[in-house]
């Protein structure tokens, strides 16, 4: 342990330190909601679960998985068909969860919301129907440096179908958008903007409202990747006056394979659908389709049911604890990591913008993420490490790979304090 | 932290610190490379074979300690040996890290390929994640020796 990071561990172990955490967490009780999570009581190799590693998913309160459980005891049925009381329940509880998304990103209607897999299949809904309608030979489509891959593919194989070009705005060496050169490549061809609300690999939190009126000022429409900024942030889609915004319900407390399109009513009227099955047609002869209307022309199918209603009780979950607290008590927790981490030698933090949210991205000297990992997993701390799916961020930073911790609702200093801990044991082993 | 000093074993720390036959080889006329997708694990394998014999070999890329002193490793060990003699040790090294291998320790008299020093990667089989670390150079070791021209994946 070097002497500065140990003077600046004591110093949060002052007798006062309790009072101001809590001061400045506005009241959040952090202790209160750890006990929601049954997870959280786990041991790993024998110790306390520290689960740093919320960028890929997030653990459920129990109330989430009471509320998938009451559905499969009490309430399965298929929805939208069936004249039998269970069908009605089902299916009342189904779009019950579709109002509770619609106010979570105070959508302007509930059936501007879709119910998706998750961000990635929201993403490659808009790439393969709006994209494909809009986005012809020569014509482009604009991103930025810092997108998962999810936010990259989609719109590479639209492009290699329809000969377009996949443009790329830079970031600095802060890892923070250039907005002047975003600015610049929105041109008389972009057809469509796709950009993280919220960077998986390095927590920058994009100007997107700004960039939203640039595009707009140009007629293009923008889709937001907001994955990992629908957990940390209070997200309007009207304020922000997006026009697709996708997320994942697992990110947010909720279910794994299951997630939120939104996309201006508008837009998705005029869409072709996504899927051709059950649910999205109003008629079906072998002459002609006529579609459903809105929502459910782009859902396709029997939907994950207990899914939908487990997304919505997790979406209660976090709106009953404020978005504004969760997102004060991550900021005070991501100051305290940043302060506390970048104290140890050797450390080198990759993504330093102004603006972050949730993720704490590291190199540690020569030693490679991979062995950290294994390091740090046997002290009982998850985090995440490789290319987080974001392989161009990381040749961008000249890193092969890096550790990332990353932060949720649920996270303690005492929590940052186990990671700088099993970092230096990591360094001991390698010493 | 016994599970650790198995894995992170004072050669392995040293060969990732320094691997030997480390870089290009000039005169290779096999080459191979490997990735590991999952981790971004990067490694190329050259080798000059003569006949069926491993005459030299090096290897350069990036990856964790446990596969970089992996390859450092059997770079060392598989020089002048033929190929049939590299392919056996790799299915006996694939036993160990996988936890197959034969129980105590104890010497196959069928089986005349020694371990050796690689023995110190006994403790990658209590991290089963990490088994594609060890074994990705000599996955691509067996596509140099293969000749195949495009690259392995782990995945």
């Amino acid at each position: 342990m070097t002497a500065t990071a140990g003077k600046l561990r004591s110093e949060f172990r002052a007798p006062q330190a309790a009072d101001v955490a809590r001061r400045e967490s506005g009241g959040y009780d952090v202790e209160k909601v750890r006990g929601d999570f049954p997870i959280l009581r786990e041991k790993i190799h024998g110790k306390p679960l520290v689960y740093l590693d919320n960028a890929a998913t997030t653990q459920k309160p129990q109330i989430v998985i009471d509320r998938v459980a009451r559905y499969y005891e009490r309430e399965n049925a298929n929805i939208h068909r069936g004249v039998h009381l269970l069908a009605e329940r089902a299916t009342e509880e189904y779009e019950a969860a579709r109002k509770t998304a619609q106010n979570f990103l105070n959508a302007a209607r509930a059936e501007e919301v879709i119910f998706v897999r998750g961000a990635t299949e929201a993403i490659n809904l808009v790439a393969q129907t709006y994209g494909r309608t809009h986005v012809g030979a020569g014509d482009e489509v604009l991103i930025t440096g810092m997108e998962h891959h999810s936010n990259i593919v989609p719109w590479q194989i639209l492009c290699e179908e329809k000969r377009g070009t996949l443009r790329v705005a830079p970031i600095n060496d802060r890892g923070e958008l250039l907005l002047d050169e975003f600015e610049k490549l929105l041109g008389p061809r972009t057809k469509v903007v796709a950009v993280t609300h919220v960077s998986n690999a390095l927590g920058t939190i994009n100007p997107i409202r700004q960039m939203i009126e640039m595009a707009h000022a140009r007629n293009i429409p923008v889709l937001v990747d907001g994955a990992q900024a629908a957990p940390h942030l209070k997200v309007d889609v009207q304020a922000l006056d997006c026009d697709f915004y996708a997320f994942s319900g697992h990110k947010v407390y909720g279910p794994t394979g299951i997630g939120v399109l939104y996309g201006k009513s508008a837009l998705l009227e005029a869409m072709p659908p996504y899927q051709g099955g059950g649910d999205m047609i109003s008629s079906v002869t072998y002459e002609k389709t006529i579609y459903n209307k809105l929502p459910y022309k782009f859902e396709a199918g029997t939907p994950d049911i207990a899914g939908v209603i487990g997304l919505g009780a997790a979406l209660e979950y976090v709106k009953n604890l404020g978005m504004e607290k969760i997102a004060a008590h991550e900021d005070t927790l991501l100051e305290y990591a940043t302060r506390t981490i970048s104290a140890i030698t050797d450390i080198r933090l990759i993504g330093t913008a102004k603006e972050k949210a949730g993720v704490l991205s590291f190199v540690l000297g020569d030693i490679h993420a991979h062995d950290v990992g294994t390091i740090l997993d046997q002290e009982g701390i998850a985090i995440r490490t490789g290319h987080h799916c974001s392989q161009p961020v990381m040749q961008r930073f000249g890193v092969p790979a890096t550790a990332r911790a990353s932060f949720g609702l649920y996270n303690t200093r005492e929590e940052v304090d186990a990671l700088a801990r099993g970092i230096r044991k990591v360094q001991e082993v390698f010493a | 932290m016994s599970d650790l000093r198995e894995l992170y074993q004072d050669v392995i720390l040293e060969h990732s610190k320094a691997p030997r036959n480390y870089g290009e080889l000039a005169a290779a006329n096999h080459k191979a490379e490997g990735f590991n997708p999952l981790c971004g694990d990067h490694f190329t394998v050259y080798l000059d074979l003569e006949g069926d014999t491993i005459r030299d070999i090096r290897f350069e890329g990036s990856g964790c300690a446990i596969s970089k002193a992996s390859a450092s490793m059997m770079t060392q060990i598989v020089k002048g040996k033929t190929r049939a003699e590299a392919e056996e040790l790799f299915g006996r090294f694939h036993e160990l890290v996988t936890g197959h291998a034969p129980a105590n320790g104890q010497a196959d008299s069928r089986r005349p390929t020694e371990l050796g020093k690689l023995a110190v990667f006994s403790g990658v089989s209590e991290f089963p994640v990490r088994v594609k670390c060890a074994t990705l150079a000599w996955h691509t070791l067996n596509a140099a020796l293969e000749g195949k021209q495009e690259s392995v994946s782990t995945e």
